[in-house]
């Protein structure tokens, strides 16, 4: 087996090759998170994935959150490094404005992205450039609004016989009526 | 005969829809299929039918309040949920269970882990055309489900473990059960492989189909005994140990050639392995708490105790109102080998009691994805053994 990596060493190695892009290296529990602008975020993922040393080459996850008004950029995308040949993992987080919320897509360095960055895009509404295949996953295609971000509200002012869908239900259930079977008296 | 020679016969390419509702989907997988003939050009499943939003109710709940949420995710195996989220949880607070608890979860772990790889292989070769696996592997997983009731009450959704430890302590009887079946599960696994091993309909079905390489496997991120099935021996359990399995000792199977019949291979395996792990837990069972001292300001009392003490009425109502003590800022990620794959739970703490990011990694989620790769170029059939094979639970896909 590769000799493993303590994760401190990692986040250094990456803050000596890419000094302008590391804006802070945190640790907590023993678990060390990097975080960097989003220009560069490929390139220094590929660094990880392709480097012998390294080798990061199962992408755990890949998620947004939100931090509407507690930071000056209002979102993070957070990818979960784990290496299956040396058992190392360091978390890269990398920051995405609100005005443009969109970041480069890392389906072609692990395709294992694939769906979890259209999950981030459907729930937070981050957008995935060069992404093969960027639609909604989980929510219907005419959804509006992205549910995870801080600002959707848990439940709508709305009652629920005000709501779109209730009022449809409900019309398609009269129309429907003309066909029913009556008992003959 | 010459008249049809003589006809031009015309061919056009069939897009059909399989499911959301087909037995041979899991739940409610809808997949669309372009098809020329009998061969898949192109496949591409369609899920969220059953997305209720978990990860949203999760930040809007305290930590005690979101447990229950994580049953609902892979809900044959919710134990295995349970643990992970108590798990990445203890981690956050900095709370340390009892040995007495981590080998009473490692037991309920691994014996969710037999129950559910029996679901998934018997409904995996249910689809392919044998029925008896089934009425064998689902006598035994009642045996299960009979366990955990008599220890919680509840058979599916059991929010069983707790932040600290796990709810009320096991009974003999539960524990002269288990190792009864630990006596008897091996022969019952040898009796199914009798039935499915040999059988030539199985084998033509399974050997040399959904092929997927070491390399490719761990780029598409599966985890589990989908990614083992391709020799890769990635398993949480060994590699991050969590409860008491640093504890036991137990292999690791893995396969050689990555199709459909080494992943089912795996999956058997690793019944034997699980039944022996159960055993060496039952059989160093140590005595004592079963909730960590300091856990009283995360976790609600004994239901008795509230009811004949004002203390822990106090704290029942302080807890439930407020919610639990306020959790150290920071954020952190803590997988869990469940039975399916890698279960990851990702909280972001701002120093309250509630999470403030609260995000689930389940590995069916991952596993639906590859379902393109593996049926595109292949026949129609197959994809019912594609399906079968990534063992896909939809309510943790959709969650």
């Amino acid at each position: 087996m590769e000799p493993k990596l303590l994760s401190e060493a990692i986040a250094q190695a990456i803050s000596e090759r890419f000094p302008d892009e590391v804006k802070e290296i945190r640790e907590f529990r023993g678990q060390v998170s990097v975080t960097v602008r989003k220009e560069r975020v490929k390139e220094i993922l590929t660094y990880l994935r392709s480097t012998p040393q390294f080798s990061f080459n199962h992408l755990q996850d890949v998620t947004g959150v939100d931090y509407l008004g507690r930071k000056a950029l209002r979102f993070e995308v957070v990818y979960h490094l784990f290496s299956i040949s040396h058992r190392h993992s360091i978390r890269i987080k990398a920051e995405v404005g609100q005005d443009d919320p969109s970041i480069d897509s890392v389906v072609d360095i692990w395709q294992g992205a694939n769906w979890p960055e259209r999950e981030c895009y459907d729930l937070m509404g981050i957008r995935f450039n060069g992404h093969p295949d960027l639609r909604r996953v989980l929510l219907p295609e005419d959804w509006e609004g992205h549910p995870l971000r801080k600002d959707y509200p848990l439940k709508s002012d709305l009652g629920e016989r005000d709501w779109k869908g209730f009022k449809e239900v409900v019309a398609t259930a009269q129309r429907n009526r003309q066909y029913e079977i009556r008992e003959v008296q | 005969m010459a008249g049809v020679e003589d006809k031009e016969i015309k061919t056009r390419e069939l897009t059909i829809n399989m499911g959301p509702q087909h037995p041979a989907t899991h739940g409610v997988l809808r997949v669309v299929l372009e098809l020329d003939g009998e061969t898949v050009l192109k496949c591409t499943p369609y899920v969220g039918y059953l997305h209720r939003g978990t990860e949203k109710l999760g930040e809007n709940r305290t930590y005690l309040q979101a447990l229950p949420l994580t049953d609902r995710l892979d809900y044959i195996s919710s134990m295995c949920n349970n643990i992970g989220y108590c798990v990445a949880t203890e981690k956050l607070f900095g709370v340390e269970v009892p040995e007495r608890a981590k080998y009473i979860r490692t037991i309920m772990a691994e014996l969710t882990r037999i129950s559910s790889h029996m679901i998934g292989v018997a409904t995996h070769i249910l689809d392919i055309g044998a029925t008896t696996p089934f009425l064998y592997m689902f006598r035994e997983r009642e045996w299960i489900m009979d366990l955990f009731e008599m220890t919680c009450g509840a058979r599916l959704t059991v929010s069983y473990p707790r932040i600290g430890g796990v709810r009320n302590d096991v009974s003999q009887e539960f524990i002269d059960s288990v190792y009864e079946f630990t006596e008897q599960f091996p022969k019952r696994i040898e009796e199914y492989e009798t039935l499915i091993d040999e059988n030539r309909i199985w084998l033509q079905r399974t050997k040399g189909i959904g092929v997927i390489s070491a390399e490719e496997a761990i780029n598409w991120g599966l985890t589990g005994p989908t990614l083992r099935g391709s020799g890769v021996s990635y398993d949480l359990r060994k590699f991050a140990p969590y409860d008491a399995y640093d504890k036991v000792e137990f292999d690791v199977p893995i396969g050689k050639n990555g199709d459909v019949y080494d992943r089912y291979k795996c999956r058997m395996e690793e019944l034997r392995q699980s039944n022996r792990i159960i055993k060496q837990c039952v059989e160093q069972l140590p005595r004592g708490p079963v909730m960590a001292p300091d856990a009283p300001r995360y976790t609600l009392p004994p239901k008795d105790r509230i009811l004949q003490d004002m203390e822990s009425m106090i704290r029942q109502f302080v807890l439930i109102t407020k919610g639990p003590l306020a959790a150290p800022e920071g954020e952190l990620y803590v997988a869990t080998e469940a039975p399916k794959g890698e279960l990851g739970y990702y909280f972001v703490s701002d120093g309250t009691g509630r999470p403030y990011r609260m995000r689930l990694r389940s590995p069916s989620f991952v596993h639906v994805s590859l379902l393109p790769k593996l049926c595109e170029g292949a026949m129609i059939a197959d994809v019912i053994a594609n399906i079968g094979t990534i063992d896909i639970v939809l309510g943790e896909v959709d969650r």
